[in-house]
C-alpha cells in the first residue's frame, strides 16, 4: 500500500499597523513593559467596544488581491467563542463564515513532488488554492513562572490576517517554498515585517495520508482522508518542514500497521525531534460563531477594490517576469535577487548607475548574488567601482588612458561644452565615454584625474 | 423653597436660573429624601453627596469612573471602572452631577428587579409589589422623586416596563441613536441607554445631551435622516397634532392583557383622537413570535458578552453570577452550540427580519404606534420568580421593539388598583422626535404625570 | 426538547452544582419547547437580520491614541506580580 501526504497550511501574519486593529493602542508592543499598550477596549472591560482599524482592512485585502482571491462584496466580523487566559473577551473577534477575501491562489515550483523522496524536477508551476483570507486580532500574552501563569495583554488586539489554503500540498518541501512566497509577498506589500522568530508570522499545518490506488498516475479515489492532525506553535520554516516530515513517517507506519487515525492537535519537540499530542477529538472546540453585533458590516464595491488594487507594489512574481524581460537574465537570477529583501531595488538602483560604464548585466547579477553587499551601507557607485577594479586586465598605462580621454573628447563635444558651462554631471558623460572605449577596463577614478587635467589646460 | 424635588429638569433648570434656589439647596434637598427613604425602597446602591450639578440618578451598569459598578451581580462587587461611559461624560458636560447608582436586575436580565444581588428595589406606589426592570432603582428613584432624573437601559423593555410600573416617563431611543460604549454589555444587537424622567419635555432634554455619533460605538455614527429632538417651549397646539395618523396593533389587545389595563390604554387612545390624532387599526403579524426570537439573540450574545467575566482582570469566579445570567448564559450556549445554530440562532435572526418588516410595513400607513407596555400592573415580589417563561413573557410588547431597533416611549396614562399603568408609543426607527410629540401632546392634555405616590 | 446540561455548562465555563443541573435541565426544557413555536414561521426566503442599526463600512483611521497607565491596566485584577496578571499555571495546549 502507498500513501501520499495531504497538507493544508494556516498562515497568521500580524500586521504592521500603528494601532492596534480595534482600539487606539500602539500596536508596537514587542518588548515592552508588560500591560503598558493596553485600553479598556483590549483588556476586555466590562462596557468596552471595538472601532475597526481601516489601514488593516485595506492591507488584508492587499493581500487578498497578491493572492488572486475575490473581495467578498459583503463581510463580517464574527465572534469565535473559547475560554483562554490570554484571551481577554472569552472570544476572539475573526472571521469565519463571511471572510474579506476568498478562493484565491498561489503559483509554487512543481519540483518537489514525489516519489521515495526523490526530487523530480517539473518545469512547469503548480497553484496552491487559496480558502480564505481573513481578518482577526491577536491574544495576550503568556509566560510560565513557577506555580504562576503571568499575563501581558500588550499584544492583545494587535491586527492579524489568516491565510488558509486548501490541502493542496504533498510534500514538506512544497510548504517551505510555500511559506518563503508568502514571506516574500507580506515584504514586498510592505504590510509586515513577517518575522518568524518574533512571532509575527505562524504557521500551522494540517497532515494526513490517503491510499493511492494508482501508483504511476499517483491519481486516488479523490477523497479526502477521514482524519487531519493539526501542527500548532512552531515558529520556523526548517522546524515546520521537519514536523511535517516527521509526521507522514509517523503516520505511514501507523498506517502500515493498520491503526486508525484520528483528529488531533500536535506539537513538535525540537528536543526530541518529534511531534507529540496536545489535544485529541473529544477536546476538540465548539466555537460558536455568530456575527459580532457591535461591529457594522463592511461592504466593498469595484471601484473601492480598485483603489486597493491601484495601491499594490510590484509582487515578487510579476517583478520576477519583468527582470527576465528588461534585464534578459534567466528565471534563476532574477529569482535570486527578488527573493531577498531589499536585493531587487538595489539590483535596480546598480543597474542604473552602471548603464554608462559598459558594465554587463551578468557581471552586475554574479557580483550582488555572490557577495553579501551591505545594501544600506554600500553604494551602487562602489558596487560599480568595484566590480572594475576585479575586472581583469584593468588599464594601468597612463598614456593609453590619455588617448582615450582625448578621443570621448572629441567624441563627446556637447558634453565638453556642459562641462565649460559648468555642467558638474557633463564630467560623468565624459567618464562613461571613457569607460565604454576601454570596454570597462579603465579605473574610473584614473579617468576622473585624467580627464579634469586635459580639460583645464 | 420647598418641595424642590418635585420639580422636573425642565422647572430644575429655571429654578436655578432664576435663582429660586442654589444648586446646593438643591442637592441637599435629594441627599435628604434619599437619606429618609433608601432603606425603604433599596434603591441606590451607592450614594455620591455633591453640592454642585443636577443630581441624577445612573442605572449601575453605565461604567462611572472611579464610582463602583455592580451591573448588580455579586461578580462585580468590587470592580471600579478606569473609564465614563459616553452618556455619563455628555450629562457631566451639562453639568449633571451623579447623586447615586441604581440598583437593577443582575446585568440587565430580569422584569421585576428581583435579580439584584444587591436585594430587590420596592416599587414607591406600594412597597409589597415589584417596580419592574430590569432599570428598576432609577424607575423608583424617578418615581420617589430621589433625583431630577436618572439614566437606564432597555434591551428587552427594561426602560419601558419600569417606567409604565412605577408611572414615570421612560424613553428608549432608537438604537444607535446612543452611544453604548460604557454599558455593560447584556445583548449588544440590542441593548440602548436612555432616561427616566419626570416629564416628556425632560425626556427630550436628555436626548438632546445624550445621543450623537460617538468614535467609541460603530454602531452609533452619524446617519441620514435622523430626527433631531427640538426645544418646545409652548404647548403643542391642536393644530399641529391634527391629522397625526396613530397605528392600534390589534395583536397588542389579545389574551394576556389584562381587562382593566386594556381599559386604561383605550381610554388612552381615545384621548388621542379626541385630541385631533387619526386612528388606524393596523397588524403586526409576527408579534407571537417576538418574545421567542428575543430570547435567543439576546441570550446567545449574553453568553458571549458575559465571557470576560473569568477573574483574570476584574471580578470574581463565574459561580458568582445568579440564577438568570446562568440560565441565560446556558441557553444562548446552547442556541450558538454546533448542531444547534441553524435551528435556533439563525433561525431567530430570519425571525427578526420578519418582525422588523412588520414594523416597517405599518409606518408607511402611520406615524406612530401606541399600545401597552405592560400585560398588567406591577405584581407581589415572588409571584413570577419561579417560572421564568412566565416572567419572559411579561415583555411580549416591548420586546418586538427591541429587535426592530425602533424608539418607544413608556407614559404615564392611569392607575388600576391604585397601581400605574403606562401607555407605549412607536415610532420609526431615527424618527424620536415623532414619540416625543405624541407623547408631549397626550402629557399636556392629561395629569397622570404629576401625580406622586404616598411614601 | 431535552438539553445536555452538563455539556452546555462546560462550554459555557460555568460551574453549576448538581441541584443547578437539575433545575435549568428542567426550566430550559420548558423555554426551548415554547422556543420551538418559531418552526410554525416559513423563512425559507427571508435573509437574517443581525443589526438593525442602519450602519456599514464604519471604520477609524490608523492613528495612535493614548494608553492606560500600567497600575490602571492591572487595578480590578484579583492577583497582580511585577506588572502582569497571574492566574494558577495553566497547562499550555492552546
Amino acid at each position: 500500500m502507498n500513501y501520499k501526504p495531504v497538507i493544508g497550511i494556516e498562515v497568521h501574519v500580524e500586521l504592521n499597523t500603528k494601532s492596534k486593529m480595534f482600539c487606539r493602542c500602539s500596536a508596537d508592543y514587542f518588548g515592552k513593559e508588560p500591560n503598558t499598550h493596553t485600553c479598556p477596549v483590549c483588556l476586555g472591560l466590562p462596557g468596552a467596544l471595538p472601532y475597526t482599524n481601516e489601514e488593516a482592512i485595506k492591507k488584508c485585502i492587499q493581500i487578498g488581491l497578491a493572492l488572486n482571491c475575490k473581495i467578498s462584496e459583503t463581510s463580517l466580523f464574527e465572534r469565535k467563542n473559547y475560554f483562554y487566559p490570554d484571551l481577554p473577551k472569552g472570544y476572539q473577534i475573526s472571521q469565519y463564515r463571511w471572510p474579506l477575501c476568498i478562493e484565491g491562489w498561489l503559483e509554487i515550483s512543481k519540483a518537489f513532488l514525489l516519489t521515495k523522496g526523490r526530487e523530480v524536477e517539473g518545469s512547469k508551476e503548480r497553484r496552491i488554492r487559496i480558502n480564505r483570507v481573513h481578518q482577526e486580532e491577536d491574544t495576550g500574552k503568556l509566560t510560565h513562572a513557577g506555580k504562576e501563569t503571568l499575563i501581558d495583554f500588550n499584544r492583545s488586539g494587535v491586527p492579524l490576517v489568516e491565510i488558509v489554503t486548501e490541502p493542496d500540498f504533498s510534500s514538506s518541501e512544497e510548504v517551505r517554498e510555500y511559506a518563503k512566497k508568502l514571506q516574500q509577498i507580506f515584504r514586498s506589500l510592505g504590510v509586515s515585517n513577517a518575522d518568524m522568530e518574533k512571532g509575527d508570522m505562524r504557521l500551522e499545518a494540517n497532515v494526513s495520508l490517503r491510499e493511492i490506488s494508482n501508483v504511476k498516475s499517483q491519481m486516488s479515489n479523490g477523497e479526502l482522508p477521514n482524519y487531519r492532525v493539526e501542527l500548532k506553535n512552531i515558529n520556523s520554516f526548517r522546524f515546520m518542514v521537519a514536523a511535517i516530515e516527521y509526521e507522514i513517517k509517523r503516520q505511514t507506519e501507523a498506517l502500515k500497521r493498520g491503526e486508525r487515525l484520528t483528529q488531533e492537535t500536535r506539537g513538535w519537540d525540537e528536543d526530541k525531534k518529534c511531534t507529540y499530542l496536545q489535544r485529541s477529538k473529544e477536546e476538540a472546540h465548539d466555537y460558536r460563531y455568530f456575527p459580532e453585533p457591535d461591529l457594522p458590516g463592511i461592504f466593498f464595491d469595484k471601484e473601492k477594490i480598485d483603489q486597493i488594487k491601484k495601491s499594490l507594489s510590484e509582487l515578487p512574481n510579476i517583478r520576477i517576469k519583468r527582470f527576465e524581460e528588461d534585464y534578459g537574465i534567466n528565471k534563476t537570477q532574477a529569482k535570486m535577487l527578488v527573493e531577498k529583501s531589499g536585493l531587487a531595488e538595489y539590483f535596480e538602483r546598480v543597474m542604473e548607475v552602471g548603464k554608462s560604464w559598459g558594465i554587463q548585466v551578468n557581471q552586475v547579477v554574479n557580483y550582488l548574488i555572490n557577495r553579501k553587499i551591505n545594501t544600506i551601507k554600500v553604494s551602487p557607485e562602489e558596487v560599480i567601482a568595484e566590480i572594475h577594479d576585479k575586472d581583469v586586465g584593468i588599464i594601468g598605462d597612463i598614456g593609453q588612458l590619455e588617448e582615450l580621454a582625448k578621443q570621448a573628447i572629441k567624441e563627446n563635444t556637447k558634453a565638453v561644452e556642459d562641462f565649460r558651462n559648468g555642467k558638474a554631471n557633463a564630467m560623468q558623460v565624459l567618464v562613461g565615454g571613457v569607460m565604454k572605449l576601454s570596454k570597462g577596463k579603465a579605473e574610473p577614478k584614473k579617468v576622473l584625474e585624467i580627464l579634469s587635467k586635459l580639460l583645464n589646460n | 423653597m420647598n418641595n424642590i424635588t418635585i420639580l422636573t429638569l425642565a422647572e430644575t433648570l429655571k429654578g436655578l436660573k432664576e435663582k429660586k434656589f442654589s444648586e446646593e439647596e438643591l442637592n441637599n434637598a435629594y441627599l435628604e429624601k434619599i437619606y429618609n427613604l433608601n432603606k425603604k425602597l433599596n434603591i441606590f446602591l451607592e450614594i455620591k453627596k455633591n453640592a454642585r450639578g443636577i443630581p441624577a440618578g445612573i442605572k449601575d451598569i453605565i461604567s462611572t469612573k472611579n464610582i463602583r459598578t455592580t451591573a448588580g451581580s455579586k461578580i462585580l462587587s468590587n470592580y471600579i471602572p478606569p473609564f465614563n461611559a459616553t452618556v455619563v461624560d455628555r450629562l457631566l458636560k451639562h453639568d449633571v452631577s451623579i447623586i447615586g447608582k441604581t440598583n437593577l436586575d443582575e446585568f440587565a436580565m430580569g422584569s421585576s428587579g428581583e435579580n439584584s444581588a444587591y436585594g430587590p428595589t420596592k416599587n414607591p406606589w406600594d412597597v409589597t409589589k415589584v417596580p419592574g426592570g430590569s432599570s428598576a432603582g432609577s424607575a423608583a428613584a424617578v418615581a420617589a422623586d430621589l433625583c431630577v432624573f436618572a439614566l437606564g437601559t432597555d434591551t428587552g423593555g427594561s426602560i419601558r416596563q419600569p417606567a409604565s410600573l412605577c408611572g414615570v416617563v421612560g424613553l428608549k431611543p432608537s438604537y444607535g441613536r446612543v452611544s453604548r460604549y460604557g454599558l455593560i454589555a447584556m445583548a449588544s444587537s440590542l441593548d440602548v441607554p436612555g432616561s427616566f424622567t419626570k416629564s416628556v419635555a425632560d425626556a427630550r432634554l436628555i436626548l438632546d445631551w445624550i445621543a450623537g455619533p460617538d468614535g467609541f460605538d460603530s454602531n452609533c455614527a452619524h446617519l441620514e435622516g435622523e430626527s433631531k429632538p427640538k426645544p418646545r417651549e409652548h404647548s403643542l397646539r391642536e393644530a399641529s397634532f391634527r391629522g397625526v395618523r396613530v397605528g392600534v396593533p390589534k395583536e397588542y389587545f389579545e389574551k394576556g392583557l389584562d381587562p382593566k389595563v386594556e381599559k386604561i390604554i383605550k381610554d388612552a387612545i381615545n384621548k388621542l383622537e379626541e385630541l385631533g390624532a387619526r386612528l388606524v387599526e393596523i397588524s403586526l403579524p409576527h408579534t407571537e413570535y417576538a418574545v421567542a426570537t428575543y430570547y435567543i439573540i439576546m441570550s446567545s450574545e449574553v453568553s458571549s458578552n458575559l465571557a470576560r467575566f473569568d477573574r483574570v482582570r476584574f471580578g470574581s469566579n463565574r459561580e458568582d453570577f445568579g440564577a438568570e445570567p446562568k440560565r441565560r448564559i446556558m441557553l444562548g450556549t446552547y442556541s450558538l452550540s454546533s448542531g444547534y445554530y441553524d435551528d435556533y440562532f439563525a433561525k431567530a435572526a430570519k425571525v427578526r427580519t420578519l418582525i422588523k418588516k412588520d414594523f416597517d410595513e405599518a409606518f408607511e400607513k402611520v406615524d406612530v404606534i401606541v399600545g401597552p407596555v405592560s400585560p398588567t400592573v406591577a405584581w407581589d415580589f415572588g409571584e413570577k420568580m419561579k417560572d421564568p417563561l412566565m416572567m419572559y413573557l411579561s415583555d411580549a410588547y416591548t420586546v418586538p421593539a427591541s429587535l426592530a431597533g425602533i424608539p418607544g416611549l413608556s407614559i404615564p396614562c392611569g392607575f388600576s388598583d391604585g397601581l400605574p399603568v403606562g401607555l407605549q408609543i412607536l415610532g420609526k426607527f431615527m424618527d424620536d422626535e415623532a414619540v416625543l410629540s405624541v407623547g408631549e401632546a397626550y402629557e399636556q392634555a392629561t395629569e397622570w404625570h404629576i401625580k406622586k405616590p404616598q411614601l | 426538547m431535552k438539553i445536555d446540561v452538563k455539556k452546555v455548562a462546560k462550554l459555557a465555563n460555568l460551574p453549576l452544582t448538581s441541584d443547578e443541573e437539575e433545575k435549568y435541565s428542567q426550566q430550559l426544557s420548558k423555554i426551548l419547547d415554547y422556543i420551538e413555536q418559531l418552526n410554525k414561521v416559513d423563512t425559507s426566503k427571508v435573509e437574517p437580520t443581525y443589526n438593525v442599526s442602519g450602519q456599514k463600512n464604519i471604520q477609524r483611521a490608523d492613528e495612535i491614541g493614548e494608553c492606560q497607565p500600567q497600575n490602571d491596566a492591572i487595578l480590578n485584577a484579583p492577583q497582580k506580580k511585577e506588572g502582569f496578571f497571574s492566574v494558577k499555571k495553566i497547562l499550555d495546549n492552546e
